[in-house]
């Protein structure tokens, strides 16, 4: 199967989405990423037992510090999908990148431009 | 137990009397017209009334203040005084300010903890206990002495009392715990409200079998139900309060117009059962803002009249 | 160890607003372990400032550093090269390391970062709760190794109050009696009997009632 997906999406391979931490997001958006998304497996099925439901309580802090600071919480999201789970993987990265170019880019980069 | 009498009170327990006592709350404001109002609604049934500190804490006029009032008027007040809000400096100083009016009974306790009030964000002091105020105005009447050494002169005289919750957990050192009041020097309990007589019941064998009974008045608290909403509240909303099932039943099971008239009656049934229990040696009827329900209680009791003394 | 939690970045800001050159100092002993002000909140919190600022519009030059320890000289040491070249520090560390080094860099204006909490162990991952306040004169000996001062709601000597019921606290019902555990643990120490002997009035003068403390120790100083 082969299934397309926007190529504007770059993958961070992590062994397990509870390895993701806020400080990874926050590097990611710092370093000019216009959205973060964290793909899971589905409720129940963490391999490691509770690495998802960790990934979105760091999902749910790291958003609200992204509102506080300017750059919005909106631009963070976390799917929760089956592994080997290829369409809907296909159609929430296809989802987030709509949602994306609906926002703009990440508006650090222009005052980064501005500022240099 | 000592012979002297230091108050109406006192002298009705020493003559063996069952003593009744009653309490009223002050006023949120500074007129003192309510709770003398109260004090004259009961004061012919009662021997002396309690008069509360900032209970549930929150702020109202001040115990010592409104005991001065009924004082002035001829009713013997029992000075309530928590450690919530109290130093030991205005702790002594606040016991020689009662002792100035003669305020003849202080009833010592903690407090309730200041986050059921109105200054939830306030500081507690609790510099000593309730079990340390005992000792402190023990100290203070029986030595003459202040805590820090030096003499008093004219040393307060009063009697001292103390509460009781046989209800609260962990019940094993209910008893234990009366006996460390006694220890302390705690001439009279006032207890919790009392609603689950079988308990109480076993907790008062307890105090017998130990002899403290011998040592310390205890008169059993009781608190008629103004609605069957009330004993739910006091049953489910209340730390330390016991309210057996069938009690709350027997409200809920009134009709609403009636449910006034059977907690009073519960009320009365408890006291008859109260005075077969051994080491029982008064009453201290606690109607919240339901004073004038007071005299009836008494009489319907049959502690009505109060004996004469001199 | 002290618990400490993270200040809402809001506040932080709010502090910090007008900086250009910012340092953001961590420490590595108790705010690490509860995670409040270890070298990776220093990276949050520095990644989340940085693009603050950017999004303001603004660049501030924020740099990162964490110290082994606050509260000690030598360490704080380890920053006095590069100390006066921001215009602020703010501290992760708990209030004795804020303290300790606005004195040390006695011109440079010093934030804390986090709220310092008090006393307490990590009962559980993510949940430290208090055991101690540093009365001075420890009582432990006669509670059954449990601190009615610091697990009391009333910090009684002679408790249970009246409100304690099934083993809770009458504030809070998640809230354990202390009371109730040193019961339970005099129990099983099979001794009971101890209950009934009375505490003393406490003195107080030891605690913050007594002024600020010091503890000196001749023999090792140098
Ligand atoms: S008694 Fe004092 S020193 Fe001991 S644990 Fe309690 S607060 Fe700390
Ligand atoms: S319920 Fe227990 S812990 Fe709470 S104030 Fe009373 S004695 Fe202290």
């Amino acid at each position: 199967m082969r299934l397309n997906y926007p190529t504007s999406l770059r993958i961070i391979r992590v062994p397990c989405s509870g390895k993701v931490d806020i400080i990874h997001i926050l590097r990611a958006f710092e370093k000019g990423a216009d959205g973060v998304c964290v793909f899971s497996c589905m409720d129940g099925d963490c391999h490691f037992k509770t690495g998802n439901f960790r990934a979105r309580k760091r999902v749910e802090q790291a958003q609200k510090l992204l509102d506080t600071i300017g750059t919005g919480g909106e631009r963070l999201k976390m799917y929760s999908l089956g592994s080997g789970d290829g369409p809907p993987f296909a159609k929430y990265a296809t989802e987030m990148h709509e949602k994306i170019k609906e926002l703009g880019p990440n508006p650090i980069k222009k005052h980064k431009k501005n500022a240099a | 137990m000592s012979d002297t009498a230091r108050s109406r009170l006192h002298r009705m327990l020493l003559e063996g009397h069952l003593a009744v006592t009653s309490e009223c709350g002050p006023p949120r404001g500074s007129d003192a017209e309510s709770i003398k109002k109260k004090a004259e609604m009961i004061k012919d049934y009662v021997d002396a009334v309690n008069i509360t500190d900032n209970q549930t804490s929150v702020t109202r006029l001040c115990s010592m203040a409104a005991c001065i009032h009924l004082k002035l008027m001829g009713v013997e007040p029992v000075l309530q005084m928590v450690t919530r809000d109290r130093n030991r400096i205005a702790i002594q100083s606040d016991i020689l300010g009662a002792a100035s009016f003669d305020i003849p009974n202080m009833l010592c306790l903690s407090g309730d903890h200041q986050s059921f009030g109105d200054c939830p964000q306030g500081q507690n002091v609790h510099d000593i206990d309730s079990m340390q105020l005992i000792q402190t105005v023990r100290l203070m009447r029986d030595e003459g002495k202040f805590l820090g050494g030096a003499e008093i002169n004219r040393p307060p005289n009063m009697f001292v009392g103390a509460a009781a919750n046989p209800f609260a957990d962990p019940f094993e050192i209910r008893v234990p715990r009366l006996a460390k009041k006694v220890a302390a020097g705690a001439e009279f309990i006032q207890t919790q409200c009392i609603y689950n007589l079988d308990k109480f019941e076993e907790w008062m064998k307890g105090v017998c079998d130990r002899g403290l009974h011998e040592k310390v008045y205890i008169l059993a608290g009781v608190t008629p139900f103004k609605s069957a909403g009330m004993a739910k509240f006091m049953k489910n909303r209340v730390p330390g309060m016991d309210v057996p099932d069938e009690v709350v039943k027997r409200m809920a099971d009134t009709p609403k117009e009636k449910q006034p008239e059977e907690g009073i009656n519960i009320c009365i049934e408890s006291i008859e059962r109260l005075k077969t229990i051994k080491g029982v040696s008064g009453f201290h009827i606690m109607a919240i803002e339901w004073e004038q329900k007071v005299p009836e209680i008494v009489e319907r009791a049959e502690l009505y009249p109060r004996p004469k003394i001199d | 160890m002290i618990i400490a939690e993270k200040k809402p970045i809001e506040e932080i800001i709010g502090y910090i607003d007008d900086c250009e050159k910012l340092l953001i100092l961590g420490c590595n002993e108790c705010v690490t372990v509860c995670e409040a002000g270890g070298k990776k909140e220093v990276g949050v919190l520095a990644s989340a400032l940085r693009m603050y600022f950017l999004n303001q519009g603004r660049e501030v030059k924020i740099d990162e550093i964490t110290l082994e320890r606050q509260c000690d000289h030598e360490y704080l040491e380890e920053i006095r090269d590069v100390a006066d070249q921001y215009d602020a520090i703010v501290s992760l560390a708990c209030g004795v390391g804020v303290q300790f080094l606005a004195e040390k860099y006695h011109s440079q204006r010093v934030y804390p970062g986090v709220n310092t909490c008090f006393l307490g162990a990590t009962e559980e991952r993510g949940r430290w709760t208090e055991r101690c306040q540093a009365c001075g004169t420890c009582i432990l000996a006669y509670t059954g190794g449990i601190c009615p001062i610091a697990r009391c709601a009333k910090r009684l000597l002679n408790g249970p109050c009246g409100g304690s019921s099934n083993g809770k606290c009458e504030i809070n019902p998640e809230l354990d009696c202390a009371w109730q555990l040193i019961i339970d643990r005099l129990k099983a120490l099979g001794r009971l009997e101890d209950y009934e002997k009375l505490l003393e009035i406490k003195d107080w003068s030891t605690d913050r009632a007594g002024g600020p403390r010091k503890v000196v120790r001749e023999d090792i100083q140098i």
